[in-house]
């Protein structure tokens, strides 16, 4: 039989309510893979932000032999073309993220709509809605993509829109099954009864309680969405005129970087996405754990509680 | 209680001429059972269940009527037909002598200030996120009333006043969690009165708060009643319902199976399940132990109706006939009261 | 004179989550005679439950518990887990809040009734079963119902036999929390009735932890009211509602409405103290309708003012001195 207990916490002081900001930055300090994640995305975030005035070198400048060993002057070596490695990590980090981010938004726009109509309202449209997701759920998005990817032609623009309108699923059925228990909220009923429509209760009751999880999903989907890109660009379907991280491998690979021995054109960049990739889901999967509703319940058990001396006129029974 | 609320507790069921603040009509609501999938593909028909059938009473303005039952009588599920919150398949709600049932969402609208209820649960009816000036001040801004900024700041600290939350500055910026049930459930409160409405509809509204502040939260419904606001209260205590209601109608598997002044039903109860009901209900004074009158049986459940009078299969007093007959509300032979009705062939 | 159970002094801390700690349970002595029925009341999180856990020995690991806790005149507390093992289930068993919700829905009712016996060694195999349908019977539920499942079960039937789980080994004191509080209040006079007949039949004590004044009223011997974590006034049941001596007994009385007679219930103002921090004078003071000068800093103390009735409050010294 499993029991749980409320905590005595009635009488105590109420724990202050936290803004949203709060919470993230308190589960990013708290948590150590948090802040393991937060420190390795902001630093390739910073970087690649800041590539334009920090990068040692120029993007297209040939400042040394092709396939160059690494060295003092270039840390990373030099790719195929002569250009320095540490600068092309920078640029092409910077392509990744944006596509990563604009993917990120438009799965989220598309996840976040459909997550909480089919939450909100229920029933048919629930049904219909949900369909829909699962068929988006079972076509193997990076086949489909390569396909999509190859009729449209390649450009950053396409890239974004195949990532964006594959990778919302997972997000609209999480937000569903919290829109569904905060629509049940006697508070959200309270506002129907007052006379409130449905685009009110939405904004202001039911939005704020799955903003935090939406938050979460993002940090989530931006990993996914970088390693779809740098798929698409190994296999050649990137914009080719933008260079992302997947490029450069995919440079590496075509010009028989590892024939040359060159492992520093090809290693770099695959250690990059991947820090990328696992900083994202480190930070998303704590903010998730985090925010998702806590249970302030102890369970009963036997052998738990200490026990305090007894002291005084008992002192001898001990 | 004054002794001559009492007395005129049990205004007639249509008070003369006038129309009654809320009269509700041979209420007919019904839920779909799920067929499960065996049934869908069986195509057996979709089945209801009745959990309202054929309710009919009124409240009338400055008057709390109380709706008495166990779960699963219907009480609720009326309450929120009455509110439309839930669609009635037949019957006649009527707020302010205009038939409500027809209109549409939109027209009811504007409809919804004059009748707001309000929850049981204190801790989950306000939202976790908004400030108790947010709560009381939300109601306004859905219907587009109270004027500038300034004059709504005025109100809402009119209604925090209103509802014995003193000094109400100390309270609006406070968060729900910072409060207590009862203060909670005063804010409830508060949210609702800004509107000013003509009706109020508590769903066991003191049920989940601490004995020392529940006698608060009713007596200021009490209060709120003497000022002409209609209260319609559902529950399931029959002591809180005695002391505070004008007039008692109670429940039993979809219908009212008694109904009126609340002071002849408590002393001269004569439908068979309210006196078992009342039998009971445990008392403050050690020295009132009676053996209760327990009633055995399966507990009511609206997806098997029993034929006949749908009590009959509990009922320590049933007759042959009972099985057959389903009475109707009438006049018992002993009431005192000219309003007194209880459906009974045996009253 | 030695009761079948005893408290001396039992206090428990909590440790809480954000530091400090919470003063639940603030020295409760009281004592359970066999057979005997004792109400133990008060609000929520006045420490009703968590003295109740106490006594079990179910208290979480941020609890920290002192006192004694006398089982027969031995002390079952002093050894913590090593002490209190041998003893619960066996002697003293509980029927938890929201117990009927706390089913495994995917087991038979029958087969975790025999699963309590044979974690107890009280029985085995057939007999297990046997034994699982007398315990269905004493609590009137017929035995061919074992093999069901929870949600077969209306609530009040699992309340039965959450109490029939409890009463598997035989204990001599039932402590029940809130027994009756989600149930209609036909299935709470059934559960009462039962709770009764049980006590009668078997010579079992109860403890019945609850807010509901009047279920302690009608069905308990003696109460005990608790606040703030502090035994206020015990007595029978009858001094209690007739001649309490603790205000906060009175004006509790006073609030809870009663079925007959006039007026409206009054309401206690206030909210009782937090019990994080360090309170002076009475408990009760600032919420007292006839607080004076002494209860402000002068902690009252239980002190017997009557026969079998104790109580701590300030006024009672007042009317002794009237008195002489």
């Amino acid at each position: 039989m499993s029991i749980v207990i409320n905590e005595p916490g009635l009488i105590a002081e109420p724990e202050p309510i936290r803004s949203r900001g709060g919470i993230l930055w308190d589960t990013i300090r708290r948590r150590p893979s948090a802040t393991i994640g937060a420190t390795i995305l902001s630093l390739i975030v910073v970087g690649a932000a800041l590539a334009p005035w920090i990068a040692p070198y120029d993007l297209h400048e040939q400042v040394g032999p092709p396939f160059g060993a690494p060295s003092w002057q270039h840390p990373l070596g030099l790719d195929d073309g002569g250009v320095d490695m540490v600068t092309l990590l920078m640029w092409g980090a910077r392509i990744s993220l944006v596509v990563g981010f604009a993917a990120t938004l438009v799965s989220m726009l598309i996840g976040g709509t459909i997550g909480v109509v089919a939450g909100y309202f229920g029933g048919k449209v629930d049904g219909i809605l949900m369909r829909i997701t699962d068929y988006f759920l079972v076509i193997p998005d990076v086949p489909l993509m390569i396909v999509v990817a190859a009729i449209w032609g390649p450009s950053l623009f396409h890239i974004v829109i195949v990532i964006g309108i594959l990778l919302w699923t997972s997000t609209a059925r999480v937000i569903r099954a919290q829109v569904k228990s905060v629509r049940e909220r006697v508070y959200v009923k309270r506002a129907r009864a007052l006379g409130a429509g449905h685009v009110r209760i939405v904004m202001r009751h039911v939005l704020p309680q799955v903003a935090p999880l939406l938050i979460a999903n993002t940090v989530l989907t931006i990993a996914v969405a970088v390693f779809d890109e740098t798929a698409l660009a190994f296999l050649g379907l990137g914009d080719p005129s933008r260079i992302s991280l997947g490029k450069v491998i995919e440079n590496a690979f075509q010009r028989a970087a590892i024939s040359a021995g060159a492992w520093w054109a090809i290693v770099p960049p695959g250690v990059l996405v991947a820090l990328l990739i696992l900083s994202c889901s480190l930070l998303g999967q704590a903010l998730e754990d985090a925010l998702n509703p806590r249970l302030r319940v102890a369970h009963v058990s036997a052998r738990g509680f200490r026990l305090r001396p007894l002291v005084g006129r008992n002192a001898d029974a001990v | 209680m004054s002794p001559e609320r009492r007395g005129c507790g049990g205004r007639a069921l249509s008070s003369n001429g006038a129309d009654p603040l809320l009269a509700v009509d041979d209420l007919v609501v019904a839920y779909p059972i799920a067929r499960g999938l065996a049934g869908a593909v069986l195509r057996r028909p979709e089945q209801r269940v009745l959990a309202v059938d054929g309710v009919s009473f009124s409240v009338d303005r400055g008057e709390l009527v109380a709706l008495v039952g166990e779960s699963g009588c219907g009480k609720t599920t009326t309450a929120q037909a009455v509110l439309r919150l839930v669609e009635a398949m037949s019957g006649r709600v009527s707020f302010d002598g205009r038939d409500i049932t027809e209109l549409s969402n939109r027209a009811l609208r504007p409809l919804r200030r004059n009748m707001q209820i309000i929850y049981q649960d204190p801790y989950e009816s306000l939202d976790p996120r908004m400030t108790v000036r947010d709560a009381v001040e939300e109601p306004m801004l859905i219907h587009g009333l109270g004027g500038s900024r300034e004059a709504r700041r005025e109100l809402v600290l009119e209604a925090v006043a209103r509802v014995e939350l003193t000094p109400p500055d100390l309270f609006l910026e406070r968060y729900p969690h910072e409060l207590s049930g009862g203060q909670r459930q005063r804010v409830a409160i508060a949210a609702s009165l800004v509107l000013e409405p003509d009706l109020l509809v508590a769903d066991e509204p003191v049920s989940m708060l601490d004995v020392s502040v529940r006698a608060g939260v009713l007596n200021l419904l009490d209060r709120l009643r003497q000022d002409g606001l209609g209260i319609l209260m559902i529950t399931h205590d029959l002591s809180t319902a005695a002391r505070y209601a004008d007039r008692i109608a109670v429940m039993y598997l979809g219908r009212i199976v008694e109904v009126g002044p609340a002071s002849e039903i408590v002393e001269n109860p004569q439908h068979p399940y309210t006196k078992a009901l009342l039998s009971v209900v445990p008392r403050r004074d050690p020295r009132d132990r009676k053996r209760p009158q327990v009633l055995t049986g399966e507990a009511p459940d609206a997806t098997r109706i029993p034929s006949g009078c749908r009590f009959h299969p509990r009922c320590p007093v049933a007759i042959e006939e009972c099985r057959a007959h389903d009475p109707e509300l009438l006049r018992p032979r002993n009431a005192v009261s000219p309003d007194h009705r209880a459906a009974c062939i045996l009253a | 004179m030695s009761a079948l159970l005893e408290t001396e002094d039992l206090q428990v801390w909590f440790d809480l989550p954000r530091g400090g700690t919470l003063h639940a349970v603030q020295g409760i002595s009281l004592g359970l005679e066999r057979g005997e029925r004792l109400g133990l009341v008060g609000e929520s999180g006045c420490g009703k439950t968590t003295t109740a856990l106490a006594l079990m020995g179910l208290l979480p690991a941020s609890a920290t518990v002192s006192g004694r806790v006398l089982l027969n005149g031995i002390d079952i507390l002093r050894g913590a887990e090593e002490t209190m093992r041998p003893h619960r289930w066996v002697d003293l068993s509980m029927v938890f809040q929201g117990a009927m919700n706390a089913f495994n829905p995917v087991k038979t009712v029958g087969s975790q009734i025999v699963e309590v016996l044979e974690l107890h060694h009280r029985a085995a195999g057939r007999a297990a079963r046997v034994r699982t349908g007398e315990l269905l019977a004493a609590v009137g539920i017929p035995d061919d119902r074992a093999g069901r499942y929870p949600h077969e079960f209306s609530g009040g039937m699992r309340q039965r036999a959450a109490i029939a789980m409890a009463l598997a080994c035989n204990p001599s004191v039932l402590i029940a929390d809130e027994p009756t509080t989600a149930l209609d209040v036909m299935v709470q006079a059934q559960i009462l009735e039962l709770l009764d007949a049980l006590c009668r039949d078997f010579g079992l004590a109860l403890l019945l932890v609850t807010h509901d004044l009047p279920i302690v009223a009608q069905l308990c011997d003696r109460a005990a009211v608790m606040y703030a974590g502090e035994l206020v006034e015990h007595g029978s049941v009858d001094t209690l509602f007739h001649a309490p001596r603790h205000p906060y007994t009175r004006l509790l009385f006073a609030a809870t409405p009663d079925l007959h007679g006039d007026g409206l219930p009054a309401s206690i103002p206030g909210a009782p103290p937090r019990l994080d921090r360090q309170n002076e004078g009475c408990p009760f003071r600032p919420r007292c309708d006839r607080a004076f000068a002494r209860c402000v800093d002068e902690r009252p103390l239980l002190r017997t003012v009557a026969p079998e009735h104790g109580a701590a409050c300030h006024l009672n010294d007042v009317a002794a001195e009237v008195a002489h």
